[in-house]
């Protein structure tokens, strides 16, 4: 709890297994904090209000808009983001997928698009081809016309289910 | 942009949270629950809470409970709650699960609260549209007491609702439909998640054979706020279902109400909507 609007709040988030203090004020958004003070900014910033999807990061496995929260929110919260998806130097399958589809031009929102995928097929590995289309439709992207990125995702998911099996 | 100030408060009892709304209130104190509306809000800066009291850690308000033939709906549980089969038992949680992928996009259903949804009272919520067809109660909390609130007592125009500012909505409670019901559920909006234009739910019972009973018909986004339309009710009532009749139920559904207008939609569009709508709900519960 904070008195004053104006009083910092010390907080503590896990995001990809790290653990980051920082003093912030409690008016500070996730995704704020998750690049200026974790150093994380492979997280993007669009709009700001919940309308785009570029901030997209997994909050204990979910996908969230990064800036519909405030980050002393997400203390106690396992979040992920697109630095904590390849393993060593190697690449996730979905990151793979997206070079290997041409999934991206400018990549700024190719961030938010990984995370969206890979935690929803990391929940639902038999998720329809119809319902993955709904899903996809949560983030925007302004070069593709979409079409790789769909590609990519069910490549991905294909993948992603061999390498469970 | 980002939001305003504020101070922060996170209680982790009911007692609490109803104690800081009543103390913090009267300064435009506001409660946080999942925040897909208020937060956007704030980041336009349109709106400035002083402080905010997330609720978001209150235990109590996290789970579907089930009482008899009631279903109770905490403060904190989150839209993708309604996604899995059987998190509300029976023809409820059908009708439920028909309507909840309508709402928004999934990373935002993840954190996005039915009660939030209901206290908001956007012309254009599904839920808000669900609670007045199933004639669910809003249970509105203060230091004074508990208020449950029908809702075709609750709702009273573009986001304004009988809600005091000092109460807390700790649960909505939805009466579980007879096994049998058939529910359906439709919508236009110009793109998948964005706000719906007009939607319309429809549910009835067959008795005797096939005989139509127990109709509810209920129009959102249309009007400031949604109700049931009793005449379109009156022309299901007694009959049995064919597309004559579901055609007539549409047409008496599309008479009966006064739509809004805005820069997009005139009011004979949205008009033709509902009647559209009304049909496809009807057929979608067939």
């Amino acid at each position: 709890m904070s008195g004053n609007p104006s009083d910092k709040v010390e907080i503590a988030l896990d995001v990809n297994g790290r653990v980051h203090h920082a003093r912030v004020e409690p008016r500070k958004t996730l995704v704020d904090v998750i690049r200026d003070d974790c150093g994380q900014t492979g997280t993007h910033i669009g709009c700001e209000h919940g309308v785009c999807g570029a901030c997209t990061v997994l909050l204990d496995g979910e996908p969230v808009r990064s800036c519909l929260m405030f980050a002393v929110q997400a203390q106690g919260c396992k979040i992920r983001t697109v630095e904590g998806l390849q393993s060593g130097n190697e690449l996730h399958p979905m990151q793979q997928a997206f070079m290997d589809h041409h999934a991206l031009q400018c990549g700024f929102c190719t961030p938010g698009f990984l995370m969206l995928a890979v935690g929803v097929l990391e929940k639902r590995p038999d998720i329809s081809d119809e319902e993955m289309l709904d899903v996809l439709s949560s983030n925007l992207c302004r070069c593709t016309g979409y079409q790789n990125i769909i590609k990519a995702v069910k490549a991905a998911a294909h993948t992603m289910k061999a390498a469970d099996d | 942009m980002k939001p305003a100030r504020f101070c922060y408060h996170q209680p982790t009892t009911v007692d609490e949270a109803v104690a800081l709304l009543g103390q913090l209130a009267p300064e435009d104190g506001r409660i946080l629950a999942g925040g897909q509306s208020l937060v956007p809000t704030m980041a336009f800066r349109m709106a400035q809470p002083p402080h905010l009291i997330d609720i978001n850690g209150i235990a109590e308000l996290a789970g579907i409970e089930v009482d008899g033939d009631i279903v109770r709906i905490g403060a904190c549980v989150r839209h993708t709650a309604f996604e899995v089969a059987g998190a509300v038992p029976g023809a409820t949680g059908v009708w439920l699960r028909k309507v909840v992928r309508h709402i928004a996009h999934y990373p935002i259903r993840t954190r996005g609260t039915f009660c939030g949804s209901v206290a908001n009272a956007d012309p254009a919520s599904e839920w808000c549209c669900a609670v007045t067809a199933i004639d669910g109660r809003i249970v509105a909390r203060s230091a004074s007491g508990v208020r449950r609130i029908a809702a075709n007592q609750f709702f009273e125009g573009v986001m304004a609702t009988t809600r005091r500012d000092d109460e807390l909505v700790t649960s909505v409670e939805l009466s579980l439909l007879p096994e049998g019901t058939r529910c359906g559920f439709a919508e236009f909006s110009r793109r998948p998640g964005d706000f719906a234009i007009a939607m319309a739910m429809a549910s009835y019972r067959l008795v005797d054979g096939n005989r139509i009973a127990e109709a509810r018909i209920a129009v959102g986004g249309a009007e400031p706020m949604p109700r049931r339309i009793a005449q379109a009710e009156a022309e299901l009532n007694g009959k049995t279902p064919s597309t004559p009749v579901f055609a007539a139920v549409a047409d008496a559904a599309a008479a009966a109400i006064d739509p809004m207008e805005d820069s997009n939609n005139t009011a004979d569009y949205r008009r033709g909507l509902v009647r559209t709508m009304t049909l496809r709900a009807l057929e979608n519960a067939a």
